[in-house]
């Protein structure tokens, strides 16, 4: 079994679905045969052939606009957007299209098509290639929105959102890519999407994170073990429709909760979990849900970008808040 | 300094306004009176349901409602020109096209009357749904169209926008991509000059809006729109085109709109009666009318017989509509996703509820 990235892994999923079902494509920017500028899709199209794993021109618009096509007419497009920041010029089709099609024609047509983005900061690099925009796909109906935080998840999740009858905004953390190994087995095994992940059990607090804080939270979570706190870490993983269960349930059991995210703090991902929390869970609750984001403020450039990220010890500290609560 | 390249913009008329057949070469079609007569049938079964919606709105049985009077020759020349098996899409006033392939005029109705069941209507069941954002459904139809090259299919996608869809980024982009990647598709442009308020000459100091095709690279051409055997016969051209995997055409259709852009709309503040008046004489179905009975095959008796059964089948679609009810509370939720979130059906129960409650 090979130990692979957590970009090697999405390269693997779709390796695996174009192999086999016909009607799975690749369509974007640079993914033919430079195979992407994270090499999401390295040496696709020299397996494949350019009709599956197409160079499109530039034009982001176009791209989500021909998945819809495409994706109504059977096929099952994954569309890249080259960053999450180029993604704007596709909402037009996502929010007006996708997400409505199997609704607005009662599912006479259907849309079964994934968009893939690499977002977030920390990686040093130019502006609009560094923002956490994910609440605002989160927001729309219709569609499914996931984010992997680990090479295994990637390859399962990856491989459900192909393979899911709706649309899926498929957001890569890319300051992850590179983080971790896994050995991942390439054999077409799938993850559920619509549910979050229980990835450490404790019992003294719950950090609930997606995307690359992961990376952050379990730095914690290590340090407070070593502090003889057990916390519980859930990994969303897949944001829209959201599984409250999952946390509610951790949250009865640990009377604490932690919510870690990169993006910007209002009306975000975190403002929905705790709204929840209030509602399923105030009474589970010891102390007051705390949130560690990202601020309310433009994505700084990169000489800032770490003055911007949540950090461990950001995460450590509102922990030792909710546990200071008694 | 040298010409690298030269273009130039055809018009095709077969018809005149009087309804005299001009041009050198005819199209078969100007001959085939039967299938013009059945052509010249629909046009007037889609003005009569047309004038009808119109007063529906008007006495508040529908919605809001984007008339089509003045588009009959444009629409159906679309229309009969493809084939079952190409995907049509529409903006949101093509209804002459959809009659065509099959969608009912019920459907129609249910659609501006506020009920997604209009949208999944009849006829082909690969054709795109009505298209509210403008010039979206021309990548959409790219899209399709590249399935059908993938597949090796000999089939085409015809997308259709107006003057004002013209000037938008969805409909440039399905230009270069059906020239980037030889699709087999018809990018229809039916100018009917007014985009609302806004006049064709706003949109563009372009001579032509089908010029905008050759910077793809694509044959582009203007029709007279309100011609039915100049639609048919370019639009046709450009299919077989598309079949024999030679890529894609614009050609943009000349017509003009004679009502309002919506009920919603009045014309009349931005838009001077005498232009309207001068239209007028050049209407599609008129003409059409001028040339049957001038080679015999219509007459007064034909016509008034025509206009009473177009009555009827417009009176039965209008029934239709009128008793299809509500689509229920549950049809909200049951569509959104193949399989139902568990968050969703908590919804959908407790809207359930609610309904429970406020009936009984």
């Amino acid at each position: 079994m090979a130990k692979v990235t957590l970009v090697e892994a999405v390269t693997m999923a779709m390796d695996h679905e174009l192999g086999h079902d016909k009607d799975v494509v690749i369509m974007g920017e640079d993914v033919g045969i430079n195979g992407g500028v994270f090499r999401a899709t390295k040496g696709l199209a020299q397996k494949y052939g350019e009709d599956r794993v197409i160079d499109t021109p530039l034009a982001e618009a176009m791209i989500a606009g021909m998945a819809v096509g495409m994706a109504t007419q059977g096929m099952k497009p994954i569309a890249e957007a080259q960053f999450m920041g180029f993604i704007y010029p596709m909402v037009e089709h996502i929010v007006c299209h996708a997400a409505r099609m199997r609704n607005r024609t009662r599912g006479r047509l259907t849309c079964p098509l994934v968009i893939r983005a690499p977002y977030g900061g920390g990686i040093h690099a130019p502006e609009h290639h560094s923002e956490s925009t994910e609440a605002l796909f989160a927001h729309i109906p219709g569609l499914r929105v996931v984010i992997p935080s680990s090479p295994t998840r990637a390859y399962g999740l990856l491989l459900a959102a192909i393979r899911s009858p709706d649309p899926v905004i498929f957001l890569e953390p890319k300051r992850i890519y590179h983080w971790s190994k896994e050995e991942v087995e390439n054999d077409g095994e799938e993850y559920p999407l619509d549910m979050c992940y229980v990835i450490r059990e404790g019992e003294d607090v719950t950090l609930v994170t997606w995307g690359a804080m992961m990376k952050e939270t379990l730095e914690a979570a290590d340090k407070l073990a070593e502090q003889g706190i057990s916390a519980e870490v859930i990994d969303v993983a897949t944001i829209s429709p959201l599984d409250m269960d999952t946390i509610a349930e951790s949250v009865a059991k640990t009377g604490r909760c932690v919510i870690v995210q990169e993006a910007a703090r209002h009306c975000s991902l975190s403002s929905e979990i705790a709204a929840n929390l209030a509602d399923q869970g105030l009474y589970d609750l010891q102390a007051p849900v705390k949130r560690v984001t990202g601020y309310d403020v433009i994505m700084p450039l990169f000489k800032m970008e770490k003055k911007y990220m949540p950090t461990t010890e950001r995460i450590l500290q509102a922990v030792n808040q909710v546990l200071e609560v008694s | 300094m040298t010409t690298v390249a030269s273009f130039n913009i055809d018009y095709l008329q077969y018809l005149t306004p009087n309804g005299e057949l001009v041009g050198d070469k005819k199209p078969r079609i100007a001959t085939d009176f039967e299938k013009l007569k059945s052509i010249y049938e629909l046009m007037v079964l889609t003005r009569t349901f047309d004038s009808k919606a119109v007063a529906l709105q008007r006495t508040g049985k529908l919605g809001t409602y984007a008339s089509c009077l003045g588009h009959e020759a444009v629409h159906i020349g679309i229309g009969s020109a493809m084939a079952e098996s190409d995907v049509f899409a529409p903006m949101y006033r093509e209804y002459g096209a959809q009659f065509y392939r099959g969608v009912k005029m019920s459907e129609v109705l249910n659609y501006w009357g506020g009920d997604e069941r209009g949208s999944n209507f009849s006829g082909p069941q690969h054709d795109f749904p009505w298209c509210v954002p403008i010039a979206t459904q021309c990548t959409h139809a790219a899209g399709a169209a590249m399935a059908m090259k993938l597949r090796g299919e000999k089939r085409a996608a015809v997308s259709v926008v107006g003057d004002g869809g013209s000037s938008k980024g969805d409909f440039l982009e399905a230009i270069n991509a059906a020239s980037a990647f030889t699709l087999p598709m018809v990018l229809m442009i039916v100018n009917n000059q007014w985009a609302i308020s806004v006049p064709r000459k706003k949109q563009s100091a372009g001579r032509t809006l089908a010029q905008k095709g050759l910077a793809g690279g694509l044959p582009s051409l203007q029709v007279d729109g309100n011609d039915y055997i100049a639609v048919y016969t370019a639009v046709r051209a450009a299919l077989k085109r598309a079949y024999e995997g030679k890529g894609a055409t614009v050609i943009e259709a000349i017509t003009y709109r004679l009502s309002d852009h919506t009920t919603a709309d009045d014309a009349s503040r931005y838009r001077p009666d005498d232009e309207v008046e001068n239209a007028r004489q050049f209407e599609p179905i008129k003409r059409m009318r001028k040339y049957l009975m001038s080679n015999k095959q219509w007459n007064e008796q034909l016509e008034n017989q025509l206009l009473e059964t177009s009555k009827k089948e417009v009176e039965e679609a209008v029934d239709e509509y009128l008793s299809s009810g509500n689509p229920g509370v549950a049809s909200m939720f049951d569509y959104m996703f193949a399989d139902m979130p568990h968050t969703l059906e908590a919804q959908k129960q407790y809207a359930l509820d609610l309904e429970e409650k406020s009936n009984g």
